[in-house]
């Protein structure tokens, strides 16, 4: 039997943008104000691509060394679908970013200005394998403590890098986030394309 | 307890080109059709792509890690029970109309 198409029409394109930075950052938060779902969590396991980052040898089982992996979901009207995933910030992670980079539209590297350091391996990161990314310094308390120059400086920064304050509990801050973001990941293709 | 990839019968998972876990999965009528045939979980991913889920969807409905549903889900298209829905061309990067799409989305939304 032939199956008969589904209306193909009523499933969006899905697309999807990482956010990333140090652990207890408000990734999860962030993709929280934004999700139409609860956000949901979901295991990846450490595989072989993992060997030189992890030595797995002295553990007793490898399958069972996972990392965890949180994701929303934003249904846009232009017939997309935007999956946000939370990754963990920890440089030992890339596999998994190799991973979830492949086809991202960019990703948000969220900052907290009193550890601005845990931010480092994924602005690395995303600087080497040329995805477009900006750092959004998470504000807790609803105002920047430090100056975004200063916050730059700090983290040394491109200035061709986008770098925005945010408020990762507020769904308006979050989405503007993203605004800013996929409007620097259209400059970066425009000027590929030129 | 079972281990995952026992569930798999230790085959590997496709790589990320072939099956990112973004990736819309949804059910045909072949799978529908052959839904009691089926083993426990690709039955459980038949059953849940009706509406469509990701591949990360089904692994966390499901409660498998993810390497397992992409390989599940993987062995499922090759059945012809559930389909694969995803941008035409799979590059590195989204194309510039694919960006501004997802752009205009975002302002209205």
């Amino acid at each position: 039997m032939v199956s008969a198409p589904r209306d193909l029409a009523a499933v969006p394109l899905p697309v999807k943008i990482l956010v990333s930075g140090g652990f207890g950052v408000g990734k999860t938060t962030f993709v929280c104000a934004v999700s139409e779902v609860e956000p949901l969590t979901t295991e990846a396991m450490l595989t072989t691509a993992s060997l030189g980052v992890d030595d797995t040898a002295y553990l007793p089982d490898k399958t069972t060394t996972t990392v965890a992996l949180d994701f929303g979901r934003m249904t846009l009207s232009t017939g997309l679908v935007l999956y946000l995933f939370g990754t963990p910030g920890q440089g030992r992670f890339w596999f998994m970013w190799d991973d979830l980079s492949y086809g991202a539209v960019g990703a948000v590297v969220l900052a907290d200005t009193r550890r601005l350091a845990d931010s480092f391996p994924a602005i690395d990161y995303f600087e080497d394998r040329d995805v477009p990314f900006l750092v959004a310094v998470n504000c807790f308390d609803g105002h920047a403590s430090h100056a975004p120059t200063s916050v730059r400086e700090a983290l040394a920064l491109p200035i061709a890098v986008p770098l925005v304050l945010c408020d990762a509990r507020d769904t308006a801050s979050v989405k503007t986030t993203l605004v800013q973001l996929v409007e620097h990941a259209v400059e970066l293709s425009d000027a590929a394309e030129l | 307890m079972v281990r995952p990839y026992i569930l798999t019968g230790g085959r590997t998972e496709p790589s990320h080109r072939e099956l990112a876990i973004e990736t819309l999965v949804s059910t045909t009528t072949s799978g529908t059709a052959a839904v009691w045939f089926l083993d426990h979980e690709e039955a459980a991913i038949v059953r849940l792509c009706e509406t469509y889920q990701s591949v990360a969807e089904i692994a966390a409905h499901i409660g498998i890690p993810l390497g397992v549903a992409r390989v599940l889900v993987s062995d499922l298209v090759g059945a012809g029970h559930v389909r694969l829905h995803r941008p035409p061309t799979i590059s590195e990067r989204p194309d510039g109309q694919l960006l501004r799409r997802v752009l205009h989305g975002l302002r209205s939304a």
